[in-house]
């Protein structure tokens, strides 16, 4: 086994995903402690133009139109050559729509462990890993083998993973990818009827604490007095009651407004990545664990019902004076 | 066409979570279980599809507190066949689920299998994948839509921003839902209580567990955060003329309606 540690460069429709830089920046950290190099993995098409911010001591290029797009099979197939041959340290995966998929399959077809949503590395080369929504953390040693990771954002600066200088690349040859099962047919892009909420800088959030569809007319009440628009956590979105145009999350926007308040929402990490951004963020929310609350700038334990009327009616004497 | 649908209860994140005294395990003392939020909408999905096309639908669940009527609420939404798998599971991964449930999943040779994207205490990576590599089927996860066809499934993945893949994976074949098409059905406690009557929930007990393929945990803790809120206490309207200055400071009351 060498020492490297192997980064999964993730991209989509030509642009390189953000947690690709994040795990770069945690793959030098580990290459340091490792004394050894950093790698990054590149599967694509006619692709080697995505590489060339990326901070890595080398980039392995593997070029086949079967990988223009990420398919789980062809990924498999592929990942497993270049870990069998190469055998490194740590492979990194971001803990995405595109590396979960993959991570769990690759450490079952070649017997290798895996530690998933790992947000950081201790300075001694231990993994933390988020579980229950971000309420528990739990630190482990790698494996004496190689070891498999999927990261989570968060811990590491996507900065930290970009360099000016390109790195060497260096190309491998893709194995037989054949009788694939898995077909892209075609990317589906979001409705642009509606505002795009990672332009606004007013937003009144809604979570699961909203309760009903009627009660959507609370946060559009107080989205009307303060200029803002209303958005929402996935389960609002999941019930119908807004349109997906208006998710704040993971697989919605990321937002950076000057004011975001949340109603009811808990601050679930796949929400709060989305986020952090934000210049001020007011977290109303019954319960005083609540993870949002770790994040907020200001936050009230008060019932969102009591509260709400309450201010928009203050707003309006505010703005009238 | 057939249908597994895999299922597993998990830590309801609204109760207090402590860790063991070992610290390396959460406290299962107190612990309060409920149905994955993502396996209820891989529940869904399956409904979903019989109602379109005749297939039958086979529910299958590791034996939690609480398994029963999660396994009786499907039966209840509409599934055909629910099966319990028995065994000690106090200290189960994923990866050893996974070995388990394939072994079971090889005897039903279901055309499709789904399972939640993720679940709140996955720490070897979610089910799906492994699953999948288990019975060496092609899987797709972050689904929100699926539709059958001959030997292929349809399906929409969610890609960040609002993007979505449609693609067609050739069964059979394991997939990951993220949301059913529609929400989770809603079933009155009267039917379920109907169905316990009714129903049978096949027992299968699992042979010896294999944890291997997840690196040791040498610490567990309560996530510490650096910094906290500042918390506004008081009456509403006491909460709500603060937070008007809050406005006023950040200079957003000046704007005009919109
Ligand atoms: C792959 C993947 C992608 C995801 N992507 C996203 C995403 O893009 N965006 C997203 O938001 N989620 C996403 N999720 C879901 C995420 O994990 C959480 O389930 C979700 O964010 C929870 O939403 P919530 O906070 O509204 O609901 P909950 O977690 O149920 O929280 C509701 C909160 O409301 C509070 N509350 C209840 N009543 C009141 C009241 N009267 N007054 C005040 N507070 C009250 C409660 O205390 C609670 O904290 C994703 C999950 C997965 C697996
Ligand atoms: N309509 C709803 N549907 C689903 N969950 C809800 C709903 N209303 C509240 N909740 C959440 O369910 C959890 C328990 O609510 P309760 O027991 O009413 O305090 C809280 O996190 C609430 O936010």
């Amino acid at each position: 086994m060498s020492q490297d540690i192997y980064v999964l460069i993730e991209h989509n429709q030509g642009q390189v995903a953000e947690i690709s830089y994040v795990m770069l920046a945690a793959g030098r950290q580990l290459a340091g402690i490792h004394g050894s190099q950093l790698f990054a993995m590149l599967l694509g098409y006619q692709a080697q133009g995505l590489s060339l911010d990326i901070a890595a001591d080398k980039l392995l290029y593997i070029d086949h139109p079967a990988l223009k797009e990420f398919a789980q099979d062809a990924y498999l197939l592929t990942l497993t050559e270049i870990i069998k041959s190469r055998q490194p340290r740590v492979v990194l995966f971001g803990n995405t729509t595109i590396g979960s998929d993959i991570a769990g399959a690759v450490s079952i077809a070649l017997g290798l462990d895996l530690a998933s949503s790992c947000r950081y590395f201790t300075s001694d080369g231990k993994f933390v890993s988020q579980i229950c929504g971000g309420k528990i953390m739990a630190e482990g040693n790698l494996s004496s083998g190689t070891t498999l990771l999927t990261m989570v954002p968060g811990g590491y600066k996507p900065e930290e993973g970009q360099s000016e200088h390109p790195p060497v690349i260096e190309n491998f040859s893709p194995p037989v990818l054949d009788n694939l099962r898995i077909k892209n047919i075609k990317f589906i892009q979001p409705e642009s009827f509606d505002i795009d909420i990672s332009k606004e800088s007013i937003l009144i959030s809604v979570g699961r604490g909203i309760q009903t569809r009627d009660n959507l007319e609370l946060a559009e009440n107080l989205a009307n007095s303060l200029g803002g628009v209303v958005c929402a956590s996935r389960p609002v979105i999941d019930q119908g009651w807004l349109p997906t145009t208006r998710l704040v999350g993971k697989s919605g926007k990321h937002v950076k407004p000057k004011v975001y308040i949340a109603l009811g929402i808990s601050g679930a990490p796949e929400h709060v990545e989305a986020i952090t951004g934000s210049e001020t963020i007011i977290a109303i929310n019954t319960d005083p664990k609540a993870p949002i609350f770790d994040i907020a700038t200001y936050g009230t334990e008060t019932d969102l019902f009591d509260l709400i009327d309450v201010l928009v009616e203050k707003v309006e004497a505010a703005k009238a004076s | 066409m057939k249908i597994v649908v895999f299922v597993k209860l998990v830590p309801d994140l609204v109760e207090e979570l402590t860790v063991d005294p070992g610290g390396t395990t959460l406290d299962t003392t107190w612990l309060r279980m409920i149905i994955n939020e993502f396996d209820d909408h891989a529940v869904e999905q399956a409904i979903l599809l019989k109602e379109k096309t005749s297939t039958q639908v086979i529910v299958i669940a590791p034996d939690f507190d609480g398994v029963d009527e999660v396994l009786f609420t499907a039966c209840a939404k509409g599934a055909d066949q629910i099966i319990k798998l028995t065994g000690d599971f106090s200290s189960i991964n994923n990866h050893a689920l996974a070995r388990a449930v394939a072994s079971r999943i090889k005897i039903l040779q279901p055309d499709l299998v789904l399972t939640g994207v993720q679940a709140n205490n996955d720490i070897d990576g979610s089910i799906g994948p492994a699953l999948a590599a288990c019975l060496n089927q092609p899987f797709v996860g972050y689904v929100s839509g699926v539709t059958l066809e001959d030997n292929t499934a349809i399906v929409q993945k969610e890609y960040p921003g609002g993007v979505i893949a449609e693609m067609s994976i050739t069964l059979p074949a394991v997939l990951g839902i993220q949301a059913a098409e529609q929400p989770p059905r809603y079933v009155a406690v009267s039917k379920v209580r109907q169905v316990m009557k009714t129903s049978n929930i096949d027992e299968q007990p699992l042979d010896e567990l294999d944890n291997s393929g997840f690196p040791e945990v040498t610490r567990m803790f309560q996530s510490e955060t650096s910094a906290h809120a500042e918390m506004i206490t008081g009456s509403p309207d006491e909460i709500a003329d603060r937070l008007v200055s809050v406005f006023k400071e950040k200079g957003i009351l000046q704007r005009t309606n919109r």
